[in-house]
């Protein structure tokens, strides 16, 4: 009675070992459904997935595949950033290039990318190439967009103050408008990073001579369930980090501000 | 600043807008016209207006929109209910909800497009995968903002209708429904984009009918300019009905 009634307390005061427990039960789901109700051709318990990850890797060309993929993610993100970062500071710091252009922008945002994947192919051919310009099509809106929502929200008081103590413009821009910018920045660098995963890894999956594409076509068609599950893991796992590695960046530049 | 000079401004930007685009549009059709820009890569301007005339007129377009925009419907049906569903249980106590949030919250960090292949082996390449992509993810973001529209309503309103003796029903209805729509709303848009994107794009990567097959379909038979047109007929309904959930949002809110 008082061994459950601890328990109880336990779970309760740590939601985290709860969240824990529903993963291990869906974990427990997965396997038991595999092993006993789908047929192994379109599904393998986790178990299996898990031990044969060492074989996956060294299946022929995929250690390759993944390092194309990440190269692709990388360059990617970077020509992102580094075009998103100019055009947002063109945009944002003029309030007229701001009114032209920003409507254009977001136009552009906001049309679905996926539909002209087959241009970017015919443009850039099936290499890295189309993956990397496909990339960067879906992640530098979203860093144009936060950086001039960053720029135009700095308090009007604190540019007249810098303006009047006589402050050149290049003082205002390193003293005023880059600390401004830094929180927003590394936001719209995580949303930049989230686009250029998508962009990517569509564009890896609609045609792929040599990267993860290829072969989670090859493991499909091959009803091979157990290798495709092991490099969706993967993938995903590379994600996550990505993702997580912007997010932490962001909280901490972001800090200042709350402090 | 005067309002002449803003004013001025206004329309000097209006200006900057329309000669880009107006430029955009001549250098595409000098590109194709005179350069000599292969028209495999970019078709010339005049000649996919035609295509695009030719498929609006002979409605060679209706069997595809059929099938995406069905796929959408009931990708976007069931995530709604599931959504909603789930969030509101989760939503009922604080408890649930610090285990189950930050569970969907990190799924939903994943890029879902990955499952592609998985799905395709499973539901094969007709529209069962395509509406097995688009639920999936559309059903994070409409799940998310329920927890955030239910979990997080003002404590002072529910106490007050408590003291007031309201019950569980008047509770929902007046009080709760009214605090988490907005909320709500947001995350049934944002859904829906998304479920669009995605099926537009599994469509583009593996499938047998649809808008992006369609594309797809063009580009491989290099026939630009009829793919350009199928481009432009495709953005316009998306565009379209991104319009109209905002505006559909716009309006429920304002209630």
């Amino acid at each position: 009675m008082s061994a459950t009634a601890s328990v109880r307390k336990t779970f309760l005061r740590h939601p985290a070992l709860a969240r824990l427990c529903v993963i291990a039960a869906l974990f427990l789901l997965w396997e038991i459904a595999a092993r006993w109700w789908v047929d192994p051709i379109f599904l393998s318990p986790p178990s299996r997935v898990v031990s044969e990850l060492g074989e996956l890797f060294e299946t022929n060309g995929i250690p390759a595949a993944l390092r194309i993929t990440f190269w692709e993610l990388a360059v990617a993100f970077a020509i992102s950033v580094a075009i998103g970062l100019v055009v947002g500071l063109a945009v944002g710091l003029s309030r007229f290039s701001n009114r032209s252009f920003m409507p254009i922008i977001l136009l552009l945002y906001g049309t679905p990318q996926v539909t002209i994947l087959p241009l970017f192919i015919l443009m850039f051919g099936i290499g890295p190439a189309s993956k990397i310009a496909f990339g960067v099509s879906h992640g530098v809106f979203p860093i144009v967009v936060t950086i001039v929502a960053g720029v135009q929200n700095i308090k009007p008081i604190l540019m007249v103050a810098a303006r009047s103590m006589g402050a050149s413009r290049w003082q205002i821009f390193r003293w005023v408008i880059f600390p401004h910018m830094i929180p927003s920045f590394f936001a719209g660098m995580r949303l930049g990073m989230t686009g250029v995963l998508l962009g990517v890894l569509l564009a890896e999956l609609y045609v792929s001579a040599a990267g993860i594409g290829y072969f989670t076509t090859l493991f499909t068609q091959n009803f091979d369930p157990t290798r495709l599950l092991g490099l969706i893991s993967v993938l995903a796992a590379m994600a996550i980090v990505l993702n997580e590695i912007v997010r932490r960046a962001e909280v901490h530049f972001g800090r200042w501000r709350t402090d | 600043m005067s309002s002449r000079q803003d004013r001025r401004d206004r329309l000097a930007s209006r200006a900057v807008q329309v000669g880009f685009l107006a430029a955009l549009m001549a250098l595409w059709y000098l590109g194709t016209a005179y350069w000599g820009v292969s028209p495999l890569l970019l078709p010339n301007p005049v000649k996919v207006w035609h295509e695009l005339a030719d498929i609006l007129g002979s409605g060679e377009y209706l069997p595809d929109l059929k099938v995406t925009l069905g796929e959408l419907a009931i990708a976007f049906a069931i995530s709604c209910t599931s959504g909603i569903t789930l969030g509101y249980l989760i939503s009922r106590s604080q408890y649930a909800i610090r285990v189950f949030e930050p569970l969907l919250a990190g799924v939903y960090s994943v890029p879902i497009i990955l499952f592609l292949p998985l799905y395709v082996l499973f539901f094969g390449l007709g529209p069962g995968s395509k509406i097995a992509i688009g639920t999936s993810i559309s059903f994070f973001p409409i799940v998310l903002n329920t927890i955030a529209g239910f979990g997080y309503v003002d404590k002072i309103y529910v106490t007050a209708a408590r003291s007031m003796g309201a019950s569980d029903f008047q509770m929902f209805r007046h009080v709760l429904l009214p605090a988490a729509l907005p909320v709500i709303l947001t995350g049934l848009r944002i859904g829906f984009t998304v479920a669009l994107l995605s099926i537009l794009g599994s469509e583009t990567i593996a499938s047998l009918a649809g808008l992006g097959h369609r594309i797809v379909h063009l580009a491989e038979a290099m026939e630009t300019a009829r793919m350009f047109a199928y481009i432009a007929f495709a953005v316009a309904i998306a565009a379209t009905l991104n319009t109209l959930t905002s505006s559909l949002e716009r309006r429920a809110k304002r209630q």
